[in-house]
């Protein structure tokens, strides 16, 4: 099994902009431009899948699969959205997304120099996302 | 729910059989959902981890180039969506739990090719009014919901 677990991980502010792209070295590398245009794109479709419901309270696509590839996607109470571009059937990604979220509160949120809604530059971040992401690889491997 | 539309987005079928809310009039509604579609497409060719070349948002994707998807699932419900390569897309709303309907809608499109297509005295591009579809449809869905 030579495809990486997880592909890639964007992270939208309220707005639809692009605070944190990062990829896991899949063939689907995106330049700059491309990851922020794909992040807008995403939050629309997000909002208008709201519109589309046909009960009340739906809060958004949570996950869409496609041919090659799963997308799940995490919406905080605050409109910050997390979503994870993954191989198709991977178990658990939710929870994954929640490990995410709970890091980005810890080591972003927290940290007294960043802006909010701005591009996250927070080392430590990096160090514990890339654990994290590690850890989740080697146990879906390791199956 | 069922949405049928052509590769020019022309509404050729809608059909509800349980729908609480809505809040769009039906013409918004037809071209909300198929503008999602489109824009959803785009961005799955375009983000496909699989492929190293791909071409650049917003061109117009042939049906069955490039990585699509085929469902989407938010709390309240789940979106099913199958491309013929004629372009013909075939859209299913369903509750949030239903398992993989992609058969499903490869048998609805097999009833679109037997009542519709070979209906002589349908006109390609135009809404589908044929009383056979409509109750072998109604039959189908009945059966597997």
């Amino acid at each position: 099994m030579a495809a990486a677990a997880i592909c890639s991980l964007f992270i939208i502010n309220k707005s639809g902009g692009l605070i944190y792209y990062k990829d896991y070295g899949s063939a689907g590398r995106m330049d700059t431009n491309d990851s922020l245009r794909v992040a807008s794109l995403w939050h629309s479709m997000h909002a208008i899948s709201q519109q589309l419901s046909p009960t009340v309270g739906c809060s958004g696509i949570e996950l869409l699969e496609a041919d090659s590839f799963d997308l799940h996607c995490f919406q905080s109470l605050t409109g910050t959205k997390f979503f994870v571009v993954c191989e198709p059937g991977m178990p658990h990604m939710d929870a994954l997304l929640k490990v995410i979220y709970e890091l980005y509160t810890d080591y972003v949120l927290k940290n007294p120099f960043y802006e909010m809604e701005m591009p996250i530059r927070c080392e430590l971040f990096d160090v514990n996302l890339s654990q994290a992401v590690q850890k989740d690889r080697g146990a879906f491997l390791g199956r | 729910m069922m949405y049928m539309f052509n590769r020019n987005g022309v509404c050729l079928f809608y059909r509800e059989w349980n729908r609480p809310l809505r809040t769009l009039n039906p013409q918004q509604d037809h071209k909300l959902m198929f503008g999602l579609l489109f824009s959803l497409k785009s961005l799955t060719a375009k983000m496909d981890p699989t492929s190293a070349e791909k071409g650049n948002l917003g061109v117009p994707q042939l049906p069955g180039q490039g990585c699509s998807f085929h469902s989407f699932r938010t709390n309240t419900y789940k979106l099913s969506f199958m491309e013929s390569p004629s372009g013909i897309k075939i859209i299913l709303v369903t509750h949030p739990r239903t398992g993989d309907l992609r058969e499903a809608l490869k048998y609805i499109y097999n009833l679109y090719v037997e009542y519709v297509a070979k209906n002589p005295v349908y006109a390609p591009g135009t809404p589908i009014k044929c009383e056979l579809f409509n109750t072998n449809l109604d039959q189908y869905v009945r059966s597997i919901s």
